[in-house]
């Protein structure tokens, strides 16, 4: 009975409000910054390129030369069993499939140098001198990792929205006189031929992208892994969002790597491993209008030295500063805590790889998320986040005065819900405006007092469609910089859509949100319950919502807040109602799915030049395959044979609450907001 | 050459008042009231007696490693309250029916308060612990029996029967798991029935080479006996000297020496046991049967929950021709490790091999007497210089292996040379006998040197596992890790000294025993402290695929895993075989289930 939740949900809430007081207070207490550009601009490159790099090792063991590191991998009673087995299987000589396994190892491995490390030192000070303001680092993060490093193997998982993060880490860690990671990088580096080199000389090992059934492959990649892990040669880097975010949004975690660093301790191999969350916040990426066009269906360009080059008119472009934190190292032991029971690995030998149990994998799916949303905790914002957040619900413009005071008003929310905003000190609110508006001038313009998102200028006649695709790229840019924000609103948020569209099930509607985003976002599996207290709990401590016994109702000084919460979800919501409006109206039986994006995208198009959508967003294909996987997830659509999507029927579904049901109100009354019924 | 001076406890019976073991035994320790480690005035430690090697011998090391391994230091000191303090321990509950119809059989009794409290404890470190603060005792037996024979036993058990009485058998006293420890919530009168009057050979067949023996006999009185006629058991527990036949029967008990002559399971042919429904026996000596599960093994393991153990006869051997230690000197305990697997492997262990990891090697060296003769000390320093400077062994890695070699003369260098090979190509150097010797003379008087701990500070306990070979590092490294993040977690103030080795090995794995020692200074309560960490421990082994026990038993201590061990449905047989033998819980120790 949904009454009942909410009415179980307030209850709860008494007790949790403590707990959630406890859980978000330590966050507050954040270390601070230091620039490390400030000493590389006051003294030779040169000197720190060739400075003495000694790090401290874990356990003090000595690096182990890459050939050694093969041979270990190459001589592994794991590596042996697959070989053998892959051998009866295939009817090739073992010989055959060990020489194939050592390509592969060859293809994989790194070879760190140290002179590549130090000519990479070299040429990024400069780069990153031409590019950046400031490049801040915490240094206790730095104290606690160097810490970690000696007593048990660490796992450096930092969040990934550029190319540059991995070469910025292994910078910073050189820098700090750290061990150098090994970083999985993708394949298409590869493609790369000199940079490619280059990487694996500074610490990179390359894996393909797929390689779903190639037991091989699969077996040399976790075996070469485990064996750094096992023996702490290095830390390990991987990015569990698997691939950089276009939308500055962090992307659900991949479990591939995570399962393969965190076996060994189910084994019994090492006696804990440390996952080190580590945020880099760009205030402006590199990649920025590339990630917008690419979201819109324009091919990203193939990785390639020639491209690297051309790329060189960026260094002309000021890209303001980067923050990089390193979270608290996290003990996989502590979190496994009663949750695995690592004695269930004791009854198989532990050299034949296995499936995870159940159990294993709900934890390691459980940590992933939550590594993922402590990178979100320590990620730096800054004031153009809030005033991008305000531009985007404000398409036609906004008075600069305006834009000015609201962002003010949005600076003292975010605080008060422990965003992590780098508001200059002592300098006044305009001036912060007008700076980040001059850093921002490619996205936003001030004319006449008033500011507008800038909408590129296309050479030649404009078609409506180029026009559109135009401002749609505008849109989407300045939408990566309000997604940075929207992990410090989103639980409040949708509490405040679920309060405006169903006032009196509340906790239902709360519930339905957080399932149908949550491709879209981060939310923890299982935490439906915990996320709806803390809403609770943030909206009540600033006033937006009072909750006498078991109602939750809007004060008088809550509606701005709200109706900004509204405006912040509302692409969102627009985008999935679009979604399923395509999928009643328009798919047809035998769509597939590679069919699917320019489908919908053209749909949407002809919504918006109809002047029935003033929605741009919907145009990102992010939206779309989230909104997609959702509805899967959800069975409101089902795929058949892999390749076909067919609707649901709809009479199966009677629950007010199901998508079908949201569709189809979406179909009678258009874009109202009374579409969840 | 027995590494134990030919001493024992001779307590034959004499008289039918009592039989006073406490009068040479420490109440309150290990082992011999005589026999015991000091510091003396100038600081070094010696051990009085004259009943060991090391007995009247000045240890000039022992003070420095004990000072810097634990933090301690000889100026505090911990002492134990001298004697028992009768007012501490409850008084007798008597069941004035059974006593009458007691005296009725002659058999002799007490309920001397300090009969009752020396069998009311094994040595475990919290009973011990408590016996020298002068702690108040929770409950305690309330009379002691001494049976004589098979007979006695048959008609105490009767009579307990008759008048509801709980019967705790005694054997040793050696237990470690607080399986002597009487049930608090016991109402009953407690009966401790202590074998040690039933330790006579009654025959030896030399035909068979068996002998057939009373359950209550002390291990090193069996050997000494057997010896007379030319015979041993080969059965050589560390607690040999105080632990009783019986007793190894009731725990599975295994000897340093298993690789020749089997654990205790291997060794016996014939156990009789009486239990509250009669006597349990096998009509036959045959060597094996077919005739379902062997009925031995309900008895072997069952801590004294079924019945007592009356009579066993057991395999015996010639005294073999020749003994000779030895012990080989490893870089690391991994590459230490590999070689005791590969001599598994080809199954040519020899009676005894036993791997210390460094600490314990750097220990035993502590326990090196004074030296006389300026000639030995030189070969000493050679022989050190030749291993790290020469070698380049690493001092803070090296791990030693020590061995013992049984058989006739020939065989034994033969035997000696295969395993030294073997021992070489895992980089092993040969180290000498006296080396292996002081590794065996060390498991002795080990139990001595904690007593030494706990007068000044130090807490100290061993547990045992077993462990699949391709687990054995993983559950060293991960076992010592957790035990010193326990104590850190849990205020130690020191760092804890853990340590372990490897005491026997079999075709599919190894037994491991650890040591744990730390400085409680600081502690509130030192004893809790250290049974938090002793369950982290015990923990972490089962998780890193170790077993609960190899050969200490389950008692009371591990009772709370025995399901997660065995299973439910495995505690369900194991009850049920209780609860047809013994239906009133006469053998109410409640142990293991």
């Amino acid at each position: 009975h949904p009454h009942q939740a909410t009415q179980m949900s307030n209850y709860c809430l008494n007790i949790l409000v403590f707990v959630t007081l406890q859980q978000r207070d330590p966050m507050l207490k954040r270390d601070g910054f230091e620039d490390i550009l400030e000493e590389r601009r006051n003294s030779s490159d040169l000197k720190y390129a060739l400075r003495c790099y000694a790090p401290v090792l874990y356990k003090g063991v000595t690096p182990c030369k890459a050939n050694m590191l093969k041979n270990i991998v190459l001589q592994s009673d794991q590596l042996r069993y697959v070989i053998n087995q892959v051998s009866q299987e295939s009817g090739e000589a073992p010989d055959i499939i060990q020489e194939e396994a050592s390509v592969i190892l060859e293809e994989m491995a790194h070879r760190l140098q140290i002179s590549t490390v130090r000519f990479f030192a070299f040429a990024l000070s400069k780069a990153f001198k031409t590019l950046f303001q400031h490049v801040c680092v915490n240094e206790e993060g730095i104290q606690r990792l160097q810490q970690a490093i000696q007593e048990h193997p660490v796992v450096l998982l930092p969040s990934h929205r550029s190319y540059m993060d991995f070469l910025l880490m292994s910078y910073i860690l050189y820098t700090y006189d750290l061990a150098l990671p090994v970083i999985a990088a993708g394949m298409d580096f590869m493609g790369m031929k000199f940079v490619g080199e280059m990487l694996r000389m500074s610490g990179a090992f390359f894996i393909r992208r797929s390689f779903g059934g190639d037991k091989l492959y699969w077996a040399v990649f976790s075996e070469y892994v485990k064996t750094m892990l096992r023996n702490g040669f290095a830390p390990i880097e991987f990015f569990l969002e698997g691939t950089r975010s276009r939308t500055c949004k962090s992307l659900t975690p991949k479990l591939g790597l995570l399962n393969i660093v965190i076996e060994p301790f189910f084994k019994g191999e090492v006696f804990d491993v440390n996952l080190v969350p580590i945020s880099i916040s760009y205030e402006r990426i590199l990649e920025e209008s590339l990630y917008a066009r690419e979201l819109l269906g324009v091919p990203k360009p193939k990785e390639s030295t020639s491209g690297l080059l051309k790329a060189r008119r960026i260094l002309s472009e000021d890209y303001g500063s980067i923050h990089v934190y390193f979270g608290q190292p996290v003990s996989v032991r502590s979190l496994a805590q009663g949750k695995v029971n690592r004695s269930t690995y004791n009854l198989f030998p532990r050299h034949i790889p296995r499936k995870p149990m159940e159990e294993t994998q709900s934890f390691v799916n459980d940590t992933a998320y939550r590594i993922v949303r402590l990178q979100e905790d320590n990620m730096v914002l800054k004031p153009w986040v809030l005033m991008a957040s305000l531009l985007l619900q404000n398409l036609e413009g906004m008075e600069l005065s305006v834009l000015t005071e609201q962002t003010v008003w949005l600076r003292g929310l975010a605080l008060s819900y422990a965003a992590f905003l780098d508001w200059p000190d002592h300098a006044p609110t305009a001036k912060v405006v007008s700076s980040s508006l001059a850093l921002h001038r490619g996205l936003a313009c001030v004319s006449g007092g008033r500011v507008s998102l800038v909408v590129g200028e296309p050479l030649g006649p404009v078609t409506p469609e180029e026009a559109l695709f135009n401002r749609a790229v505008s849109v989407l840019s300045c939408a990566s910089y309000r997604n940075q924000v929207l992990h410090v609103f989103l639980r409040p948020a949708m509490l405040a859509v679920a309060m405006l569209h169903l006032s009196d099930e509340v906790y239902n509607c709360f519930s339905f949100l957080w399932d149908m985003f949550s491709n879209d976002f981060i939310l923890c599996p299982g935490d439906t319950v915990q996320d709806f207290e803390e809403a609770c709990y943030l909206l009540v401590k600033t006033g937006a919502v009072q909750m006498p016994q078991q109602d939750i109702v809007m004060t008088d000084i809550g509606q701005p807040t709200l109706s900004f919460f509204n405006g912040l979800l509302e692409p969102f919501l627009q985008g999935y109602q679009v979604v399923c409006r395509y999928l009643c109206e328009e798919a047809s039986e035998g769509l597939t799915e590679k069919q699917y994006i320019p489908a919908v995208r053209s749909f949407a198009v002809k919504l918006i030049l109809a002047g029935n959508l003033r929605c741009y967003e919907v145009l990102s294909s992010d939206m779309q395959k989230n909104a997609l996987a959702a509805l899967l997830r959800m069975d409101a659509v089902r795929k058949v044979k892999n390749r076909m999507i067919s609707h649901i029927n709809q009479t199966q579904i009677s629950p007010s609450l199901s998508l079908v049901a949201v569709a189809e109100d979406l179909c009678r009354d258009g874009l109202t907001p009374s579409y969840i019924r | 050459d027995t590494v134990l001076a030919a001493a024992t406890i001779t307590m034959k019976l004499t008289s039918t008042v009592c039989f006073p073991r406490q009068e040479i035994m420490k109440w309150n320790g290990w082992g011999y009231s005589d026999s015991k480690f000091l510091f003396n005035k100038k600081g070094q430690a010696e051990f009085t007696g004259k009943r060991y090697r090391l007995s009247g011998m000045v240890l000039p090391s022992l003070q420095d490693w004990f000072e810097n391994t634990f933090g301690a230091s000889v100026n505090h000191k911990s002492p134990a309250t001298p004697a028992l303090n009768a007012s501490a321990v409850p008084p007798a509950s008597l069941n004035e029916a059974f006593v009458e119809d007691l005296k009725a059989t002659g058999i002799p009794f007490s309920h001397e308060a300090e009969d009752r409290v020396f069998r009311a404890h094994g040595h475990c470190l919290h009973e011990i612990f408590a016996l020298r603060e002068g702690k108040k005792f929770e409950r305690v037996p309330d009379m002691v029996v001494w049976p004589n024979c098979h007979s006695d036993v048959v008609k105490i058990v009767e009579l307990a029967c008759k008048h509801n009485v709980c019967l705790i058998p005694y054997g040793g006293g050696t237990s470690v798991t607080s399986a002597l420890e009487c049930p608090p919530e016991e109402t009953r009168c407690i009966v401790s029935l202590d074998t040690s009057q039933m330790n006579r050979i009654l025959w030896i067949d030399e035909k068979n080479l068996v002998a057939h023996v009373e359950a209550g006999i002390i291990g090193q009185d069996l050997e000494r006996l057997l010896n007379e006629s030319g015979y041993c058991t080969g059965h050589e527990p560390d607690s040999m000297e105080f632990s009783s036949l019986g007793g190894w029967v009731a725990t599975r008990a295994s000897g340093m020496k298993k690789n020749v002559y089997g654990n205790i399971e291997d060794l016996v042919i014939h156990i009789k046991v009486v239990t509250p429904r009669g006597v349990i026996e096998k009509s036959c000596q045959g060597p094996r049967m077919s005739t379902g599960p062997d009925i031995h093994h309900f008895i072997l393991g069952s801590e004294g929950t079924l019945g007592v153990v009356t009579e066993v006869t057991m395999k015996i051997r010639p005294i073999p021709e020749y003994q000779k230690y030895g012990s080989v000197v490893f870089p690391n305990f991994e590459a230490g490790v590999a070689c005791l697997r590969e001599v598994a492997k080809q199954r040519c262990a020899p009676a005894s091999i036993r791997l210390m990891d460094n600490e314990q090697f750097q220990f035993g060296h502590a326990l090196k007497p004074q030296v006389s003769s300026i000639f030995t000390n030189f070969v000493e320093g050679l022989k050190k210089f030749y291993i790290t400077k020469f070698k380049g062994f690493d001092p803070h890695q090296l791990v030693v292996a020590t061995l013992l070699f049984e058989g006739d003369r020939e065989r034994v260098l033969q035997h000696e040379k295969q395993v030294y090979d073997i021992a070489a190509t895992f980089g092993g150097l040969a180290a000498g006998e006296d080396n292996g010797q002081r590794g065996y003379i060390l498991t002795f008087v080990i139990a001595y040197l904690r007593d030494l701990g706990m007068d000044y500070y130090v807490v100290a306990e061993s547990f045992e596992t077993s462990v699949p070979w391709d687990r054995v590092l993983d559950l060293c490294r991960n076992v010592k890790e957790r035990i010193n993040r326990e104590c850190k977690e849990r205020g130690v103030q020191f760092q804890p000294l853990t340590s372990c080795r490897v005491t026997q090995t079999y075709d599919a794995g190894a037994c491991v025993y650890f040591y744990f020692a730390f400085n409680y200074r600081g502690l509130a309560d030192p004893v809790h402290t250290y049974e938090r960490v002793e369950h982290a421990a015990r923990e972490e082994i089962l998780a890193n695929g170790g077993s609960l026990s190899h050969h200490h038993g389950v008692g009371k201590l591990r009772k709370e895993w025995m399901k997660e061990s065995i299973s439910s449905l495995g505690v369900g047989m194991l009850q049920s075989v209780k609860d047809y033998v013994d239906p009133d819980n006469i053998f109410g120790n409640r142990n293991l289930l």
